[in-house]
């Protein structure tokens, strides 16, 4: 395989291309709502019109407007049909040659889909996911062909260096930075290891990659190890994620069989294999040092950091790792160049981001926008806002490390340093909404049950300070609670935030205090007077207390 | 062997690269709380009692975990490490069901001697009473889950110093708890070589002799450094 062979398959993929497509929604959203039926069905009535010559039904990943799938797009007519059942698959192809359908449209030109800018989603919703030609038609792995045949890997690492791109997992840490450290290590072995443990409550972005662009990731993950010298790769995918894990056993088989991953990668002196791991379901093996220990089968708690997997990660040996959106962005860097992505976005945040929209929203879905979009452009325009007629209330992003950004700071615009500013931060992006039916209280007790089921153990101020601050916040949401408890709330909140091993428990405290920061108006609601104190706040006398008696 | 010349409290300490903080600072005769670091088997940063101030880092370290650096400027006391080390305290005395009164260790628990030093007094949040159970099916030892502060002190004890791999942490958060093997009964292990190191090792009075009564459980840490000597400088202490 090398690249004449890329454009041969990818020519012979558009030359046998049907005139008219159908794109099914086989992504794990629509599949949940029969999306598999739809897409038999639509395959039988075209049989059936005998406009088999004409027309292709393709299943294809994610198409973004998740809650009203299963979706069907209609190529080159661009026409998005939402909610499709199997009985109506006749009439969807009726329409195709003039005939007439009761099934309700999308609105393409709605700014939910206007205000979008696809890397990452480039290919989701486009192509199929399972099968590599299709990827290859759509200028896949030629990214990776440029890096082994054009470039040094010194080279491509200064492309990521320069783009600015930064990692998607949380932290937002440079990704060029990591890499050359990676580079620099002197060592017989090194390791490229994927995370696409996805735990955060309310996300779905990677899910979505996987399912719907899988060889994006091993594309990324090539060049990765090509640029920092490792030959061997990992993916740490929760078991929660079966049809991702599934397709990216197949997209590992197929590049296999291309001569894209193995030995002799596009027939250059490069070897890279890769293996999926599979975690068991906790929130904590997300965290870079828990995965490692559990992809080498022992229990997946988090150690100190220095030293950083850079220098001393799997098996011992220097690694580099990454998240899947990170990964996501590499080929295209490599493709279209690193002034073309860091023209993009804002000042220190480059690029795009995909969020995960959820909760009390109209639009359900997924998004990807470019960084330094508002909050208020992704809520009220792209989602519409608040579904019933309800106000929305305050935005919740970066899960149970994150916090809630309250209405009146909507105009923020998504990047990295302005969501801490807020005491929130980007995370992996997940955004929640929240409507005024939501008490704030009741969203930090929330998040603080997560953090408490999912609190490893290893360190104290983690495992028996979330289960104190869970405590403190029943009881204020009890009405039990006086203002002498939430003194003791904020104090160990400080404490669980600085004393803390790793990122879960220094980043539990998160949504308490972002809550407290804004709505603290809620928690004091729900004190009571403290016998025998002073009045202050929250301790205010009762109306009906009798001073004299 | 490279030097490195940093400060303690102010104190000009000379240690020799790749030493800890917390051995730099014990050599130089500064105490630094700890209740995970056990000496002689490796560190796991946990219990998070030794974390120091560094100048120039914003976050607090680990003393057991952090290697000396030249220059490095440490501070070990301070009033918000002294707050924070009492609340630490306090956490773990809420978790179980600590009552010195009619505990094997009273008197001699490294968990009181720290809440004495660190002016740990009283604890302000709620006590949660789990309910733990007492394993006395080893013929010679036994283990109150009530007092364990799962340090995993006697997890590495057993898997580093003895070889035999029998104790292990099972569950998540506060479920966490020590197992024997695949979690049997102490007696029925069929791993144990019932050296009783994990039992010396032991912090409270999680681990103890059969047969102890209130205060009476003596640890001697000796035996472990005999056999670190031993098997590391192949030098045998008499
Ligand atoms: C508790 C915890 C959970 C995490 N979960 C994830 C996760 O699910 N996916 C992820 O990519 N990173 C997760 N991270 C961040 C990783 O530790 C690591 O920083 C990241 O994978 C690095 O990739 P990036 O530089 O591409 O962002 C988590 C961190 C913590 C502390
Ligand atoms: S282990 Fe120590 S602190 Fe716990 S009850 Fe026994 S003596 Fe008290
Ligand atoms: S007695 Fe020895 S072998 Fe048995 S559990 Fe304790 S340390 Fe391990
Ligand atoms: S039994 Fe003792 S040594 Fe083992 S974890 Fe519990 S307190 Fe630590
Ligand atoms: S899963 Fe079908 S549109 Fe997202
Ligand atoms: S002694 Fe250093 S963390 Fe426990």
């Amino acid at each position: 395989m090398d690249l004449a062979d890329l454009l041969e398959i990818k020519e012979k993929e558009l030359r046998t291309r049907k005139p008219i497509r159908l794109r099914c929604c086989l992504a794990a959203g629509c599949m949940s709502s029969n999306g598999q039926a739809v897409k038999d069905s639509l395959d039988k009535a075209v049989q059936e019109a005998g406009l088999a010559d004409e027309v292709e039904v393709r299943g294809v990943g994610c198409m973004r407007l998740c809650c009203e799938g299963p979706l069907v797009a209609v190529d080159p007519a661009g026409i998005l049909y939402q909610k499709v059942a199997p009985e109506d698959a006749a009439s969807i192809v009726a329409a195709l040659k003039g005939g007439e359908t009761q099934v309700s449209r999308g609105d393409l030109n709605h700014p939910f889909f206007t205000k979008q800018m696809s890397i990452v989603l480039e290919n989701s919703g486009e192509i199929d996911p399972e099968r590599i030609e299709s990827y290859i038609a759509a200028d896949g792995y030629q990214a990776l062909n440029d890096a082994l045949v054009e470039m040094e890997p010194k080279e491509v690492i200064d492309a990521i260096l320069k783009s600015g791109l930064r990692g998607r997992g949380g932290a937002g840490y440079p990704t060029g930075l990591k890499w050359a450290t990676v580079a620099k290590m002197q060592s017989p072995k090194k390791y490229v290891i994927c995370n696409a443990d996805e735990g955060d409550p309310g996300a779905f972005m990677d899910r979505s990659v996987l399912e719907s662009d899988p060889h994006r990731l091993l594309e990324g993950m090539a060049i990765a190890a090509y640029a920092v010298g490792a030959d061997q790769g990992f993916i740490y995918v929760r078991a929660e994620y079966p049809l991702a894990i599934s397709r990216l056993q197949t997209a590992i088989k197929q590049a296999k069989q291309h001569g894209l991953l193995g030995s002799g990668v596009l027939e250059a002196a490069f070897t890279f294999n890769v293996e999926i791991r599979i975690g068991a379901g906790a929130f904590v093996c997300g965290e870079e040092t828990a995965l490692m220990a559990s992809i080498e089968g022992e229990r997946g708690t988090p150690r100190p950091r220095p030293p950083f997997p850079a220098e001393r990660g799997l098996y011992a040996s220097p690694t580099l790792i990454n998240n899947v959106e990170t990964f996501a962005n590499v080929p295209s860097i490599v493709r279209k160049g690193a002034e073309w992505f860091a023209g993009i976005g804002t000042e220190k945040s480059k690029g795009t981001k995909v969020f995960a929209l959820a909760g009390k929203i109209t639009n359900t879905g997924l998004i990807e926008v470019p960084m330094g979009t508002s909050l208020r452009t992704i809520v009220e325009e792209m989602g519409a806002g608040a579904p019933d007629g309800n106000q929305v209330k305050a935005v919740q992003t970066g899960g149970p490390s994150g916090g809630c950004v309250p209405a009146s700071e909507l105009d923020t615009p998504v990047d990295y340093e302005s969501l801490q500013q807020l005491g929130s931060i980007m995370g992996s992006g997940g955004m929640i909404v929240m409507d005024q039916t939501t008490n704030m209280v009741d969203v930090a007790r929330f998040f603080m049950d997560f953090c408490m089921d999912e609190s490893c153990g290893k360190c104290i101020p983690c495992r028996a300070g979330t289960v104190q601050l869970h405590a403190l916040l029943d009881r204020i949401l009890r009405r039990q609670a006086t203002a002498r408890d939430l003194g003791l709330l904020e104090e160990l909140c400080d404490l669980v935030k600085h004393t803390s091993l790793c990122g879960l428990g220094q980043t539990a405290p998160n949504p308490v205090l972002s809550t407290l920061r804004f709505f603290r108006n809620e928690y004091l609601e729900l004190l009571q007077p403290e016998i025998g104190a002073p009045a202050g706040p929250g301790n205010a006398p009762k109306p009906d207390a009798n001073p004299t008696r | 062997m490279p030097v490195r010349t940093l400060t303690i409290d102010g104190k000009p300490v000379s240690a020799v690269e790749g030493q800890t903080v917390l051995d730099a600072a014990q050599d130089a005769g500064i105490t630094i709380p700890t209740l995970c670091h056990l000496d002689g088997v490796s560190d796991v940063g946990a219990c998070r009692l030794c974390l120091v101030e560094v100048t120039g880092v914003s976050r607090l370290l680990p003393a057991c975990v952090t290697k000396v650096t030249e220059g490095m400027e440490v501070r070990t006391e301070s009033e918000r490490l002294k707050r924070y080390r009492r609340m630490i305290l306090e956490l773990l005395f809420a978790e179980r069901n600590h009552v010195c009164a009619v505990c094997v260790s009273n008197g001699r628990c490294e968990l009181q001697n720290l809440a004495v030093a660190q002016g740990m007094d009283h604890v302000r949040f709620a006590y949660r009473f789990p309910p733990y159970e007492v394993d006395i099916t080893h013929r010679m030892f036994g283990m109150d889950h009530n007092r364990c502060v799962l340090c995993s002190r006697c997890v590495r004890v057993c898997w580093f110093i003895e070889g035999a791999a029998t104790k292990n942490v099972a569950g998540r958060g506060a479920g966490a708890r020590i197992i024997t093997d695949l979690s049997q009964p102490w007696g029925k292990s069929e791993t144990c070589t019932s050296c009783g190191k994990c039992v010396q090792a032991c912090p409270t009075g999680a681990k103890f002799h059969k047969g102890s009564t209130v205060a009476e459980m003596e640890r001697d840490r000796s035996r472990l450094e005999f056999i670190v000597t031993a098997r590391e400088k192949k030098q045998w202490i008499v």
